[in-house]
């Protein structure tokens, strides 16, 4: 939903980022206003999960230039559990594996994390078992998996399942979701698209990070950015992914050959 | 308490020296702690003054019990080791049972505390598991200060029997343990052996395990945690003299700070075990570039038919682990509290009811 006049959440200018010394990110620039929805397309390698991860402050990333603003803050300043508790949230590609610990509890202390930084007051046992269980219809998810430990044994659909319910957990105010679509049948893809839906609201904003159209078909994003090459290099509406789907990125290695010269 | 005028030494008390660096078996383990230690005899009350057995768990005689004393150590071939000649030589208290078989599974906790005042506690423990017999047994031994616990345990099982046994050892910086867990098994008994060690200046286990015919489950689960000036030993021998017999091991091991640890883990599997299964996992957590850890498998297989397999890895708290928690909002410190948590709980869940109950390492892994 485009409202001109909704406030800017997340604002990325000149975004430089770089990994083991390998610059991957070359000035990136992307205003995200409350309610919208957002997808970021383009090849393997072009730099979108860097973006994701970068934005998250995983400490394998070093931010060489620009700035991050979220909410009127210095993004780039905050220590990832940080960024998290203020409402920042990621859908990890590739969820991890915590051999040992239970869902459950990993679900509690991240829900109170996050409810103590906005004044509410911390879930018991109890109350969080209650919770936990409303929110579980979000993705359809089978209740055994809350006593197993986080993401160990799950096949790919549970994975982005339990991504998408801690994300129903945290009522994030911007999600980044990096290729949740990725390793989905497609009566999962549904209920991930249908979680990802029922969870937008006018005051928060979604970032779809994606390879392919067959999740935009669920998810309706108001403005598509391409990447390439570190930086984005076109935006439009839902149209563009469109444009992508029937013709390729070919057209893309042109125009970056332009603005290389350029 | 009475003190002893007397000084003594380790070697008066053992009757034999302490064992040295320069033996093999104590290649990696420094005794300096309990050198350090001017032994003085237990002064005080009956440790097990306290024991209550459950129905189906009865004393040996002092007849019975003397026939018996030493024949599981002996079988296990370790009735010569250092520790063994110290509580042999040393002995506080003795205590022997027997347990019958029952529809339904004995419970016995042993608690033992070696205090702090310099002293020798003890113990000798024999435990004779009737056909189809079975216990959860939970021990704890511990220390408040400067003192030394000498552990050990004897247990025959016989066919069909089953002991589900845990020990929490916890212990403090001045306090040495030296345990010997030696058990026989007949063919179709169950071994399920936890030990959960922490805190001790010197600690070494030893479980010695014979299946004197095959044919039997024995599960092993070790978990070690040492912090600054620590040092944990985990020496522990199975050995299988008939076909048909299954190992499962498992040795977990946390290393912070200038913490030592070491394991060996043998398993012999000589001609008449055919068919043996055996499998041993080692796992070490190093928190700090100073820790040491030296950990050695040692398998002699000799039967042909058999699958035994080993592994060892060393690693550090994974980034990617941390940056997941992180990212939820979990601050660092706690993400990797939480991560050691689930790291120990593959042990610590082992644990009979009332050995979890003592919630070992509850410092450590204090609920988030």
């Amino acid at each position: 939903m485009i409202r001109p006049d909704a406030p800017v959440l997340l604002e990325v200018c000149d975004l430089r980022a770089s990994v083991e010394d390998q610059p991957i990110l070359h000035g990136v620039n992307l205003t995200i206003r409350a309610g919208e929805i957002h997808a970021v397309m383009g090849r393997n390698g072009s730099g979108k999960s860097t973006l994701s991860k970068v934005l998250a402050g995983h400490p394998a990333y070093t931010v060489t230039g620009g700035t991050v603003t979220y909410q009127g803050q210095n993004l780039l300043e905050l220590e990832p559990e940080l960024r998290a508790r203020i409402g920042l949230f990621l859908g990890f590609q590739y969820p991890v594996e915590i051999p040992g610990v239970s869902n459950l509890e990993f679900l509690r202390v991240a829900t109170n994390a996050r409810r103590q930084q906005v004044g509410e007051a911390e879930l018991d046992t109890f109350a969080f078992e209650d919770l936990v269980r409303e929110r579980l219809a979000v993705v359809q998810m089978d209740p055994a998996f809350l006593d197993r430990s986080v993401n160990e044994g799950f096949s790919g659909g549970e994975k982005k399942r339990n991504e998408i319910l801690q994300m129903a957990l945290l009522e994030p105010v911007v999600a980044i979701l990096d290729e949740t679509d990725s390793g989905l049948d497609i009566d999962a893809l549904r209920i991930v698209a249908a979680g990802v839906n029922q969870l937008a609201s006018p005051d928060n904003a979604t970032l779809l990070i994606t390879h392919y159209q067959r999740l935009l078909d669920l998810i309706t994003p108001d403005h598509v950015h391409v990447m390439a090459a570190g930086r984005i290099l076109r935006s439009g509406g839902p149209e563009l992914a469109h444009e992508l789907e029937r013709t390729g990125y070919d057209w893309v290695d042109q125009e970056l050959a332009l603005v290389e010269v350029g | 308490m009475v003190a002893s005028t007397l000084t003594q030494t380790w070697q008066d008390l053992a009757g034999a020296a302490l064992p040295s660096r320069r033996q093999e078996d104590w290649r990696f383990t420094d005794l300096a702690v309990l050198a350090a230690i001017e032994p003085r005899p237990w002064s005080g009350g009956d440790p097990l003054a306290n024991l209550q057995l459950p129905a189906g768990v009865s004393r040996l005689t002092d007849s019975e019990l003397a026939a018996v004393s030493g024949l599981t150590l002996a079988r296990t071939s370790c009735e010569a080791h250092w520790p063994v000649r110290l509580n042999t030589q040393a002995r506080t208290v003795q205590l022997g049972l027997r347990v019958t078989a029952d529809d339904s599974p004995r419970a016995l906790e042993l608690q033992l505390d070696a205090g702090g005042q310099s002293q020798l506690l003890a113990v000798h423990l024999v435990l004779l598991l009737e056909a189809g017999a079975s216990l959860q047994l939970s021990q704890r031994v511990s220390a408040t200060g400067v003192s030394v616990a000498s552990l050990v345990c004897e247990a025959d099982l016989a066919a069909d029997a089953h002991l589900d046994w845990g020990l929490v050892a916890q212990g403090q910086i001045d306090a040495v343990l030296l345990a010997h867990l030696a058990v026989v098994q007949a063919p179709g008994s169950t071994l399920n052996l936890s030990a959960v060690s922490h805190g001790w200046g010197l600690s070494r286990l030893e479980p010695r395990v014979l299946q004197a015919a095959g044919a039997a489950h024995t599960r092993l689960r070790g978990l070690q945690w040492v912090e600054d000036h620590q040092l944990a030993d985990t020496h522990s021998l199975v050995r299988f003299e008939g076909p048909d017999g299954q190992l499962d091991q498992l040795h977990k091991t946390v290393a912070e700070g200038t913490g030592r640890s070491v394991f060996n883990g043998a398993v012999q599997v000589p001609q008449a075990a055919q068919r043996t299964g055996a499998a041993q996992l080692s796992r070490t957590l190093l928190l700090s570039d100073r820790a040491r850890v030296d950990t050695k498998p040692e398998l002699e297989i000799v039967a042909d038919d058999v699958k035994c397999a080993h592994g060892a890895t060393v690693s550090r708290l994974q980034q990617d682990e941390l940056f997941y928690l992180q990212s939820r909002g979990i601050a660092a410190e706690q993400a990797a509290r939480l991560l050691l948590a689930g790291y120990c709980q593959d042990v610590v869940r082992e644990l009979p009811a009332a050995a979890a109950g003592w919630q070992p390492m509850a410092e450590q892994l204090l609920e988030p």
